[in-house]
């Protein structure tokens, strides 16, 4: 059968030359790198190897680099760390309110913990109005948290714009490059954000190994407490194999960007064209333009994202959907009803992610098998029938 | 995410009896998008059985299956014996469901006896009209 | 020369079976285990095998394992997690001075939070005394957290008496079991213990994984927010491959635990015997008897520690002077200073932890070398000329 992974926002395969990089740590070099023999030595200078390439991915400083286990806890880090350290300057804290549930649960954790949160909204491309930020300033506030680049709806957020903002109000901004960096081109002083966070499976390293950029000076407090490892900012026995794989991930991504851009690219551009002319009543969600390369987001009308998903997986493609029946929570993706969509809308999101691997064969495939699936769910649909039977009326 | 049993993967592939019945002697319809799944049942009546039962679903996979098994279930049944089906028998019929998926996904139990009582009532009103009738002939 | 690794505390090499087992999850095997679609149903069938494997291990149930990013975070987890949840009951948390950072630190950070800390003293052989938990019990009480074993001397601290005091006194008890899960045999109904944390690569499994164990109707708030995974206890992508790992490691100690701790007792008591007959003013850290099988640690006095870890280094000898963590701190170990010792003899320690691998050539050409190299320490220290 025919397999067609895209769903590579969720996860991206590793890449054969960085799994042979961490295959070494896995045996004969298997040290703790805060002992100070020889095999503490090797796998401490595997993980400076690996923090200079991913400093060098987004243009920081060595020291400036904190590995943690993922995006996830690097975003919890970030939120909880920045904003307590400044805990008697202020006690105000801005999100936006299509974060990544990292940054969203963390901000409500600080409202239990005493802060004040304020929720900026997006329009309906998903885009954040830099002006808003500046308008949900006030005296007290210590952090603004806004994403680089949504990872459902794939849209990029003006986060230039918005720095200009908060160093003219002395506010640190943290940004979550966890769909971004590794993907497109991520510089941290052309972005001008104080704290960045990023993760290695999304640009086809390992699973386990994330990190946080923190700009020097800015202060932080540690998530987990413990030994002294990444200079005492992060607890933790560190996992050498990961954290070497995510550099060299790093390091293959920064050489190979503009060639994997426009590779996947031409190919999601295709599909975005493609599949609303061949299906009717498809929504595209997200920005037209300002979008990470990979992402094509719609929403079907009509049905329902769980039963497209098991449909599609049933003809060997994998993708993702933001319904409510795919949530383990059961509540339709946040991100969509925030850009205003209704949730009968929302229930037929689904999600492409493109990456390296994907050919054009593979939309073929998915162009194909696409209209069937949504005519068959369609006629099993209560909603269509109505829609059906009302536009008859109507004429 | 859900691992769902070899039986609901079967209703799910190839539900039966999906669809409308023109001029339903019933009809019942819960849920709404909000929450996630929606599913209509029509019935047709004859000599207090269910003749036919068809449905439409808007939902998930187990929405899906839930509405095949059921209309699957109630087919033949009298009227008495269908309204004895509940969500917790579909689930055995099915091989079980995963558990966040029982009470959102399943509806079904609940769309069938909405449809049956929808032709009770309207049977209610047919016997109550032809009662009217009688009166209004008797005080002529 | 081949090189001898004498560190197993610090970190254990990951087994070639659980190297094997988890390479198909690097490539082949690669799904998330959120998505629904084939790839990911995989990466959590996975997961869920490796869970059972690890609950197998303690003799817990297998909803009741929540796997984590490291023993750190395990253990960061149950106390901040059972801190918050109980706020409205009390504020006051007991512990031990001689727990790992992981557990003291974030205790500190707890304080900062507002809730009490009691730390315990320790006997000379490291071991909290029950009776000292069971004077600190105040009707504020939410937690009592002390370690399994202690990762720099070894010492076996009385659980199951503490147990019996927290259950009576309806009190939450969490034991930090990252140097005897996979070593010692476990059963947390036995040792009576509500929470337990665990670290796959000090039992031969991969790095970036740990545990905690959570008794059953047992609330926590998450350390980590975001997604639903880990039935919304730990947010974020899980980590497969080491997942995986520490399931094949678990599944493997299971095995050879009772074979492996009888082997590497006999060696741990040869290489302390040998050592304390060849070398004068040579004091054993730890209990003599009730410590973990593979655990040696002495001081010596008038030399420093590191000089002599780096010394054996030198010859090819891999060891640990306080703690793997501390190491790149310049203060004396913490546990040393808690057992009594003066700081000059707690900088002297040498912590040597024999593992699977070590041989019995192995201990006795470190019997043969060190003694060696502690009198060659010894002649330029000035402490000890001025001793003499």
């Amino acid at each position: 059968m025919i397999k067609v992974y895209l769903d590579n926002a969720s996860t991206t395969p590793i890449l054969p030359a960085v799994k042979e990089a961490m295959l070494p740590y896995l045996g004969e070099d298997f040290g703790n790198p805060s002992c100070i023999h020889s095999w503490g030595d090797v796998a401490r200078e595997a993980v400076e190897t690996a923090r200079e390439q991913v400093a060098q991915l987004i243009g920081g400083n060595i020291e400036e680099i904190v590995f943690t286990s993922s995006g996830t806890e690097s975003n919890n880090f970030a939120i909880k760390g920045l904003a307590l350290a400044q805990q008697n300057k202020g006690k105000h804290v801005v999100v936006s309110a299509i974060e990544h549930f990292s940054v969203l649960h963390s901000a409500k954790t600080l409202e239990k913990w005493g802060f004040e949160l304020t929720l900026v909204p997006v329009d309906k491309y998903g885009v954040v109005d830099p002006d808003d930020v500046r308008k949900s300033l006030r005296k007290d506030t210590v952090l603004v948290s806004i994403m680089h680049a949504n990872n459902e709806v794939g849209t990029l957020e003006p986060i230039r714009e918005i720095a200009r903002i908060t160093r003219e109000h002395g506010v640190v901004l943290h940004t979550d490059a966890v769909a971004t960096a590794g993907t497109v081109p991520v510089d941290i002083k052309d972005l001008g954000v104080d704290a960045l966070s990023l993760a290695g499976n999304q640009f086809y390293g390992p699973k386990g190994a994330g990190a946080l950029w923190v700009k020097r000076g800015v202060r932080i407090m540690p998530l987990l407490d413990g030994g002294v490892q990444e200079g005492g900012r992060r607890a933790g026995t560190e996992n050498v194999p990961a954290i070497v794989g995510l550099g060299k991930a790093a390091e293959l991504a920064k050489a190979d960007m503009t060639r994997r851009t426009e590779h996947i690219a031409r190919l999601r551009d295709r599909l975005l064209k493609e599949l609303p002319a061949r299906i009717e009543h498809v929504v595209v969600t997200g920005h037209p333009q300002d979008r990470i390369p990979g992402n094509a987001s719609f929403c079907i009308e009509f049905i329902e994202g769980e039963s497209m998903l098991m449909l599609l997986n049933s003809q060997g493609v994998a993708v993702t959907s933001g319904s409510a029946c795919t949530s383990r929570a059961l509540l339709a993706s946040h991100v969509l009803i925030a850009m205003g969509l209704s949730h009968e809308i929302a229930q037929g999101s689904l999600l492409f992610s493109f990456g390296i691997d994907n050919t054009s064969a593979d939309v073929e495939h998915v162009l194909e098998v696409m209209p069937p699936i949504v005519e068959r769910l369609r006629q099993m649909s209560p909603l269509y029938s109505k829609f059906i039977k009302a536009s008859k009326g109507g004429k | 995410m859900p691992a769902y049993s070899a039986k609901v993967m079967d209703h799910f592939m190839n539900p039966r009896n999906v669809g409308e019945i023109e001029n339903p002697d019933g009809v019942g319809e819960v849920g709404n998008p909000v929450c996630g799944d929606m599913m209509t049942f029509y019935i047709k009546v004859q000599d207090n059985r269910l003749e036919d039962v068809k449905f439409k679903t808007f939902g998930c996979g187990a929405a899906i299956a839930v509405s095949s098994m059921v209309s699957e279930m109630a087919k033949g049944k009298t009227l008495d014996e269908a309204a004895r089906i509940t969500p917790k028998l579909v689930a055995e019929e099915l091989e079980g469901l995963p558990k966040q998926k029982f009470h959102c996904s399943n509806l079904g139990a609940q769309a069938l006896n909405k449809a049956i009582e929808d032709y009770r009532s309207k049977q209610k009103k047919v016997a109550g009209g032809k009662e009217n009738e009688r009166q209004k002939t008797r005080r002529r | 020369m081949k090189r001898i690794y004498l560190d197993y505390a610090a970190t254990t090499p990951t087994h070639p079976e659980v190297v094997k087992a988890m390479l198909p999850y690097f490539t082949e095997s690669f799904g998330n285990p959120s998505s629904i679609h084939a790839c990911g149903r995989e990466a959590q069938t996975a997961i869920e095998q490796a869970r059972t494997k690890v609950a197998d291990l303690i003799n817990a149930r297998h909803d009741e394992i929540v796997f984590t990013g490291g023993g750190s975070e395990a253990d960061n987890f149950a106390l901040e997690g059972v801190a918050f949840a109980n706020e409205s009951k009390g504020n006051h948390i007991i512990t031990s001075a001689i727990e790992h950072h992981a557990v003291i630190e974030t205790c500190r950070f707890l304080e900062k939070r507002g809730f009490n800390i009691t730390y315990l003293p320790v006997d000379g052989y490291g071991r909290v005394d029950p009776d000292d938990v069971q004077g600190a019990i105040t009707n504020q009480t939410i937690l009592v957290s002390v370690m399994h074993a202690n990762n720099e001397i070894g010492t076996i601290e009385p659980i199951r008496e503490i147990s019996r005091i927290t259950k009576e006194a309806g009190v939450l008890f969490h034991t930090d079991a990252v140097q005897t899960a996979g070593h010692l045999p476990i059963n947390v109904t036995e040792l009576g213990v509500d929470l337990l944390s665990m670290s796959a690569h000090k039992l031969y499994g991969p790095k970036g994984v740990g545990a905690l164990y959570i008794r059953k109707g047992i609330r926590l708030i998450p350390l980590i927010h975001g997604g639903e995974q880990e039935r919304g206890r730990r947010a974020s992508t899980e980590n497969v491959t080491g997942i995986v790992g520490f399931g094949r490691a678990a599944g493997i100690a299971r095995e050879e635990m009772a074979g492996e701790a009888q082997r590497l007792t006999a060696l741990r008591d040869k290489l302390i015997h040998g050592l304390q007959e060849q070398i004068g003013s040579l004091h054993l850290n730890g209990h003599p008897v009730n410590r973990l099988p593979n655990n040696v640690n002495v001081s010596f006095a008038f030399i420093e520690g590191e000089s002599i870890c780096l010394t054996l280094d030198q010859e090819n000898i891999c060891s640990s002077t306080g703690s793997a963590c501390s190491s790149a701190s310049q203060e004396p170990s913490h546990v040393l200073l808690a057992i009594g010792l003066s700081p000059e003899l707690a900088r002297g320690s040498l912590r040597l932890t024999l593992g699977k691998w070590t041989t019995e050539e192995e201990i006795s050409h470190v019997l043969k070398g060190l003694p060696r190299i502690i009198t060659k320490l010894r002649a330029i220290s000035p402490l000890s000329t001025r001793e003499e």
